[in-house]
């Protein structure tokens, strides 16, 4: 487990730096100067510029520039926005808000995804299955900003079951409306990978035996079938984060949410580049991180994976 | 025969017929098991020897053709690229005339759906629509397949080094999820200025790739070992050649699964793209731009926002749905079931 863990470990090293170095070459080696924008398109004073540069270490070369937006970028030390505040105390903010607003989302999807997937998995072809099957298309298909839409009408204007939009503190009584938005698509995707994968295991061999050893059915299900299910179910939650992390950004302009999405929107907007950079490549580690943690549980779901 | 469970085997009830000498046996064979004629195995086991074997593709059509849901998803998917191609066919309305003495009003005559906060003709702007999300979709399907097409190929057959760099390259860009890559690329000056419908398509091909080059590989690898590639290397086809002519062909089915799935995804990509304000330009008339500018009178008029959200949903979903059933057609396992 320890070399396991090691290996991933080892591993997830190039991918962070590839990642950082992509999008750092993306903003600052295409053409277009980000200092420029800066001022709006209008000419800048001589002085003006050449002390910006300095600040984003425009003047040193390619790969010095790298290196210090990494030391940077490790020790958190994100710049400066335009407002004025540094960008590390704006994602400080930012960042709990959106946490909570991933929990929820991610515990909607696996509880309520596992448990409607296991259950058309069980009952192929039936009623419930054929029906939930055609409403997790339905809801693949509808994108995430629409779906916020019609949930903020419907639950929030017409029935009033919720504050169509969030309140400030982002209390959590809030989020639940929106983080179903959020976790909606990926609960159609956990639902249809957990349905196929039940239906799979349903004809194994160990689950055969297991039934003809006597189990009751429950056991076999709990143990047998859903615990081996999980596996790639596992897998996709961790991938999903960062499909999470680009709907947070829809979800949060549409139900007016303080969390980093909208920090990244209103960047976006006034086009403040290096704050763009700084919180994408923040995210980029976090969601980095988080499937390293993705890959150790799966070792400890499915032992098999250790050794391979 | 009259009797079932002593009928005898088809020489021995023969014997008895011609003289013999010695001790013959008299005891007919007993036989537990109904003779072949009178179960149903042989109709089960017959073969038409005229008839042609169909090949795989040929096999897997005639299980598509079956299919309501394949039925359902190519009559639309024929029905939007129509729309897509010929809008003028659908109305005659200009999407870009707005007068705003119209602004937000319900149907009229000649106007089924109403009019936009601006005061454009919502059914014309629908129609029109199509073709920008169409043209998205389909021209970074065929981007990502190129190019995850060959570099999983590639990975999965060669192996060794070049699979280990590109499999990390696929690592990197996997790192960077499609909507986040594509904001730092679309909110560059260089982007920001000369947005059009190919600056997305490229941005959607850049980050998307890597996912086809995955499932491609996979593939690839599951069939390079197969006997008739070995059978085909050892007549004498060159290691290429044995890519080209046999690996790929058969690597291809779970390849137009994916591609089927994603071309909706591209589609859903582009619109929240536009509708974060950096995707298509505002001058182009299409479903992601016309849901964005709807927004701000949802409260009020739900309608404006409704039936271009409906038109890209219907449009995605039949996407989704053709690769559903394009996956059950084309799966071998799940073909005897």
């Amino acid at each position: 487990m320890l070399m396991y863990m090691l290996r991933r470990l080892l591993q997830m090293l190039p991918v962070f730096f590839g990642a950082t170095l992509l999008v750092y070459f993306l903003v600052f080696a295409t053409p277009g100067d980000p200092i420029a924008a800066l001022s709006g398109g209008k000419p800048m004073s001589p002085n003006v510029e050449a002390a910006l540069r300095a600040q984003y270490n425009l003047d040193q070369p390619f790969w010095i520039q790298y290196g210090l937006y990494l030391k940077n970028l490790l020790t958190l030390d994100l710049g400066v926005s335009f407002s004025g505040q540094p960008v590390a105390d704006e994602l400080a903010r930012a960042f709990p808000v959106t946490a909570r607003l991933a929990v929820l989302a991610l515990v909607f999807e696996t509880v309520f995804g596992v448990l409607f997937g296991l259950i058309a998995g069980l009952r192929r072809g039936r009623f419930f299955d054929s029906s939930v099957l055609v409403l997790s298309l339905v809801v693949i298909a509808v994108p995430t900003f629409v779906l916020g839409f019609i949930f903020q009408y419907v639950f929030g204007v017409e029935l009033g079951w919720a504050r169509p939009t969030v309140g400030s503190g982002a209390p959590w009584g809030d989020l639940i409306m929106p983080g179903v938005v959020l976790g909606l698509v990926s609960f159609a995707y956990v639902l249809r990978l957990t349905r196929t994968s039940v239906a799979e295991n349903m004809n194994a061999d160990f689950v055969r035996t297991a039934t003809a050893k006597g189990l009751s059915r429950s056991r076999v299900v709990r143990v047998h079938i859903l615990r081996n299910s999980l596996i790639p179910v596992v897998t996709f939650l961790g991938a999903d984060l960062g499909m999470l992390m680009g709907g947070a950004i829809v979800t949060e302009g549409v139900f007016n949410i303080p969390g980093v999405g909208s920090l990244l929107f209103d960047a976006i907007l006034k086009g403040e580049t290096p704050t763009v950079v700084a919180v994408v490549s923040v995210l980029v580690l976090v969601f980095v991180l988080a499937n390293l943690l993705v890959d150790l549980l799966y070792a400890l779901l499915d032992p098999r994976i250790r050794y391979a | 025969m009259p009797d079932t469970q002593h009928t005898t085997v088809p020489g021995a009830s023969e014997a008895p017929s011609t003289p013999r000498t010695g001790k013959i046996s008299k005891r007919r064979i007993e036989h537990f098991v109904a003779p072949l004629e009178e179960t149903p195995l042989q109709a089960v086991d017959s073969v038409r020897e005229d008839s042609e074997p169909l090949g795989f593709w040929a096999e897997s059509w005639r299980n598509l053709r079956r299919q309501p849901l394949f039925i359902v998803s190519s009559v639309l998917i024929v029905l939007v690229i129509l729309v897509a191609a010929f809008p003028q066919w659908f109305t005659s309305v200009d999407p870009r005339s707005c007068p705003l003495e119209f602004a937000r009003m319900g149907p009229q005559p000649g106007h089924p759906l109403g009019f936009t906060y601006q005061g454009c003709d919502i059914f014309a702007r629908v129609i029109y629509g199509a073709q920008s999300s169409v043209v998205v979709g389909l021209f970074t399907t065929i981007g990502v397949v190129l190019i995850g097409g060959v570099m999983g190929a590639l990975a999965g057959y060669y192996g060794g080094w070049l699979d280990a760099v590109l499999a990390r390259l696929g690592d990197i860009f996997f790192a960077l999820p499609l909507i986040l890559g594509a904001i730092v690329i679309m909110q560059l000056p260089a982007f920001r200025e000369s947005r059009s419908v190919w600056t997305v398509v490229m941005t959607l091909v850049i980050f998307g790739w890597p996912q086809v080059a995955r499932i491609t590989r996979g593939a690839v690898i599951e069939a390079r070992n197969a006997d008739y590639v070995t059978a085909a290397r050892s007549l004498g086809l060159s290691k290429f050649g044995a890519l080209v002519r046999h690996v790929l062909p058969n690597s291809l089915a779970p390849v137009i699964v994916v591609a089927s799935i994603s071309l909706g995804t591209y589609i859903v990509a582009e619109a929240t793209l536009s509708f974060l304000g950096i995707g298509l330009p505002a001058s182009v008339v299409s479903w992601g731009n016309d849901i964005s500018s709807a927004q701000i009178s949802v409260r009020n008029d739900p309608h404006i926002l409704f039936w271009p959200a409906l038109a890209l949903s219907i449009t995605v979903l039949s996407f989704i749905m053709l690769g559903d059933a394009l996956r059950d057609a084309l799966d071998p396992k799940s073909r005897k079931a």
